[in-house]
């Protein structure tokens, strides 16, 4: 792991959220992006240095709006989601207890939060015929590629029959009975997380990891009111694909073994934090690893600007989005692509076909317009 | 993507401007549409914040509400609203035209339509919600709102549903519309961002579409044409003076929000105008009139619905209104794609390109060439074709062709390069072929595997007769107030 701490230079890790760990799995075949996530290199502040800032931003009034809801969810001790959950997990009416773990005797250490929590997810898995109990800010723990990420989730319901939920409360609407898609998926990705990491903590225990259910409870205002309602959402799939990234992530090492010694996305900051490293040598370094551009980057990763204005400098078919490379057939640069179409260049072996296509296109193109 | 659009694209980034994907316009363009830019607040599933409407580009008319959390204040920028789409919309009921039809009472029709154009597909969702959130109000009562607003709701829900519909040019998103036509050198996801699409459309003199495309996406240069805002601006420049707003409710203060989200809207109200010059520069298609038909009677089908007091339209369709809805749909796909094809050369090419048409020249004709004997002999002309397209086409396929709209032919065979067709309808009724209708050697023809004839309904039970397997009959329709505990709102 000493490489992993030589690449982000002499800073401490950035700590995953569970939005981070669940943006991993959006485009697991780029290296640069494995490699900079799992040294926990900061990566806007490299997106920033390089002078391509990364495009996102929450609006105060969606930062406010989703505060205000996840309150009114949990007011007098998540009375509201007692009722949901009651509805929909059979949750006995007199036997739930509410149990925050928001901090211990007023120390707010992660390690501290943590053991408690285990503490108490122990001696609920163990009391199997205990009353369902739901456990305010607990504090989980993810090993990712080495390295220690803390993970809060909105709460964790546990009922009679021993099973533990995860519970996530999102302020986006349903509205009769719909909502927006990417949103609701963006969610059950980042509650797989938290399914992962509990089941974790579970099997370390001793206990029978299996008792998480991969239902999540989906907390969401309905319709166009502040009344939040509750769904169970499935997340096997997410779960799958994140078992997978996250294993991908821990074999991380094959690449980095391939870097370049000496390689480092070290920002050299001076004693205030401001980074004092030449631009031109951390995009040579940043260079170094390779980046696998699409243009679904531009909603989920800091670096997004960085690598494609790379892809444009190639000339990369990747620019114009996987159904233009699909069309090509996978040829690679526009160059290439146009140089066969209008048969300035001879086809590779295994070209042959979509080099007929192109150049049909191209003549048809010229015909026609 | 065809390889044809693809190669488009490719184009475009090699020459740094957009690229013609179509010869003639495929939407029908209003003489006087409507333009309309909603602007939501962030967080919120539909709380208005602003919108820009209009149908002159030098009189664009502002909508504000300065607390988007009041409910008070959004219902009134919902009458507000419905003070300009009313109007239009009732301005286009006036005058009718009597339509005949074969074996059918006659009916009428209105002469145009209301045509709305919003920046892209986002607003046209928001629309749809702005429709779900008023439509169901009541003019008495509690909560009483202004009797305008569920009228307007009901018609921003129509809109919605027929932006749904292939070829429907009711409701239409620039974004998508000027997608239709022209292939930037940037992913789908970057067109749907309307300045960074133009800007390779039209870019401003001395500069690339790339470049003008890269200066599009700044905030600050551009806002974002909603319903969504820029984060920066909500948190540097909105969130002050919608507080500012709550705590005085001072005449000054809401004018402050309206400048702020003016600033925000001016942008995209020009771009918006460009955007509907450019589209109008370009010749209509001949099967555009025919889909604006369609819009004009199911207009004016809707404006009568309203008029006999129906109720309004339901959360969600039953199951044969569901059935009945997507198989209308799936037809209207189906020859809204054989019509673009058949009205533009470089539709057709992107068909071409995989064999399900072709083009060439006429090598050998035999107009009176016939089938059968006696009462049964019909006349079927053979033809000869010489394509160099790669032709996938399976014996026996129906085909048409643009030359002669309303003929059909049918695949007989193909052998390298040779396809023999022969001609099955269209040609006249008459012992030989009517003057002109078979093409003549040396001619260039184009035949297609694609076709827009008139399909019957599909046949499905009426609602009161939905079998047990889809839920049993509906529901009657009982006219519910939102619960009350709706219009709590943080």
């Amino acid at each position: 792991m000493d490489r992993l701490d030589e690449l982000r230079g002499p800073v401490p890790p950035r700590p995953h959220d569970a939005r981070a760990i669940a943006a991993l799995a959006a485009n697991p075949g780029c290296a640069r992006r494995a490699v900079l996530d799992a040294a926990g290199i900061d990566k806007d502040a490299t997106a920033t240095h390089l002078g391509f800032p990364a495009p996102f931003g929450q609006s105060p009034f969606a930062i406010t709006r989703g505060n205000v809801f996840e309150a009114l969810v949990k007011e007098s001790g998540c009375a509201e989601l007692l009722r949901l959950l009651r509805e929909i997990l059979g949750l006995p009416i007199p036997l739930a207890s509410y149990t925050d773990l928001g901090d211990v005797g007023g120390n707010p250490s992660a390690h501290l939060r943590h053991s408690h929590t285990r503490r108490l997810l122990d001696r609920a898995a163990r009391d199997g015929d205990d009353a369902g109990t739901l456990y305010d800010h607990p504090l989980l723990r993810l090993d990712i590629a080495g390295h220690t990420s803390y993970l809060e989730p909105d709460v964790v319901a546990f009922r009679l029959g021993g099973r533990f939920h995860i519970v996530e409360i999102k302020s986006f609407s349903v509205i009769d009975g719909q909502a927006e898609p990417d949103k609701v998926a963006a969610a059950a990705r980042q509650a797989a997380v938290y399914v992962l990491a509990l089941r974790d903590t579970l099997e370390e225990l001793g206990h029978d990891p299996a008792r998480v259910s991969h239902d999540v409870v989906l907390v969401c205002p309905e319709n166009f009111a502040n009344r939040p309602a509750a769904t169970l959402v499935d997340v096997r799939r997410e779960l799958a694909v994140l078992r997978r990234q996250l294993a991908r992530m821990t074999r991380v090492g094959a690449i980095v073994d391939a870097l370049e010694p000496g390689l480092t996305f070290d920002l050299v900051p001076d004693a205030g934090g401001a980074p004092t490293r030449p631009v031109a040598d951390l995009r040579e370094a940043v260079r170094g690893v390779g980046a696998r551009y699409a243009p679904d980057c531009l909603s989920t990763c800091d670096l997004c600007f960085f690598c494609r204005d790379e892809a444009a400098s190639e000339g990369s078919t990747d620019l114009l989005g996987r159904q233009v490379r699909d069309a090509l057939g996978g040829v690679a640069t526009v160059a290439e692509a146009l140089g066969l179409a209008d048969g300035s260049l001879i086809p590779d072996e295994g070209q042959e076909e979509i080099a007929r296509l192109l150049r049909l296109a191209d003549r048809m193109y010229a015909e026609v317009s | 993507m065809s390889t044809l659009a693809a190669l488009a694209r490719l184009r475009a980034v090699h020459t740094g401007a957009a690229q013609r994907l179509a010869t003639v316009r495929h939407c029908h363009l209003s003489e006087r549409p409507m333009v309309l830019i909603p602007l939501r607040l962030a967080g919120e599933a539909a709380a208005p914040l602003a919108a820009m409407a209009g149908t002159d580009p030098a009189r664009p008319r502002l909508l504000v509400v300065p607390q988007p959390r009041d409910r008070d204040l959004r219902f009134a920028f919902a009458a507000e609203l419905a003070e300009i789409l009313l109007p239009y919309i009732e301005g286009l009921q006036k005058a009718t035209e009597t339509v005949e039809r074969r074996g059918a009472e006659p009916f009428e029709r209105c002469v145009d339509a209301p045509q709305v154009i919003v920046p892209n597909r986002s607003a046209v969702a928001f629309v749809q919600l702005l429709g779900r959130s008023t439509r169901f109000r009541r003019a008495e009562g509690e909560y009483a709102v202004h009797p305008s607003v569920p009228v307007l709701g009901r018609w921003l829900t129509f809109l919605a549903q027929r932006a749904q519909y292939p070829g429907s040019a009711s409701l239409l998103a620039a974004t998508e519309a000027m997608s239709l036509h022209w292939a930037t050198g940037q992913s789908a996801l970057e067109d749907a961002n309307l300045a960074s699409l133009m800007g390779w459309i039209d870019p401003p003199p001395g500069m690339t579409g790339a470049e003008a495309a890269r200066e599009a996406e700044d905030p600050l240069v551009w806002p974002p044409a909603g319903p969504a805002t820029d984060p920066g601006f909500d948190s540097e420049v909105l969130a002050p003076a919608i507080r500012a707003y709550a705590e005085t409710r001072s005449d000054r203060a809401a004018a402050r929000v309206g400048e702020a989200v003016r600033s925000q809207l001016e942008p995209t109200w020009r771009l918006m105008w460009r955007a509907v010059g450019l589209l109008g520069a370009l010749p209509a298609g001949p099967g555009v009139a025919a889909r604006w038909e369609g819009d004009r009677a199911s207009f004016t089908g809707f404006a009568a619905q309203l008029a006999e007091g129906g109720p309004p339209q339901p959360k969600r369709d039953g199951a044969v209104g569901a059935a009945s809805r997507l198989a209308r749909m799936e037809r209207a796909q189906a020859s809204y794609d054989a019509q673009r094809a058949y009205d533009d050369p470089l539709v057709m090419a992107g068909h071409r390109l995989t064999g399900e048409a072709f083009t060439g020249t006429v090598l050998a004709a035999d107009p009176d060439h016939a089938e059968g004997e006696g009462r049964g002999r019909k006349l079927r002309p053979l033809l000869t074709v010489r394509t160099s397209d790669p032709v996938r086409l399976a014996a026996g396929t129906r085909l048409g062709t643009p030359e002669r709209r309303g003929q059909q032919a049918e695949v007989v065979e193909i052998t390298g390069g040779h396809v023999t067709l022969k001609i099955v309808k269209g040609m006249g009724r008459g012992r030989t072929a009517s003057p002109g209708s078979v093409p003549e050697v040396g001619e260039r023809v184009c035949y297609a595997a694609l076709t827009d004839e008139y399909q019957p309904p599909a046949s499905l039970p009426a609602p009161e007769d939905t079998p047990w397997t889809h839920g049993g009959p509906p529901p009657e329709h009982v006219p519910a107030v939102e619960e009350p505990d709706e219009e709590e709102w943080a």
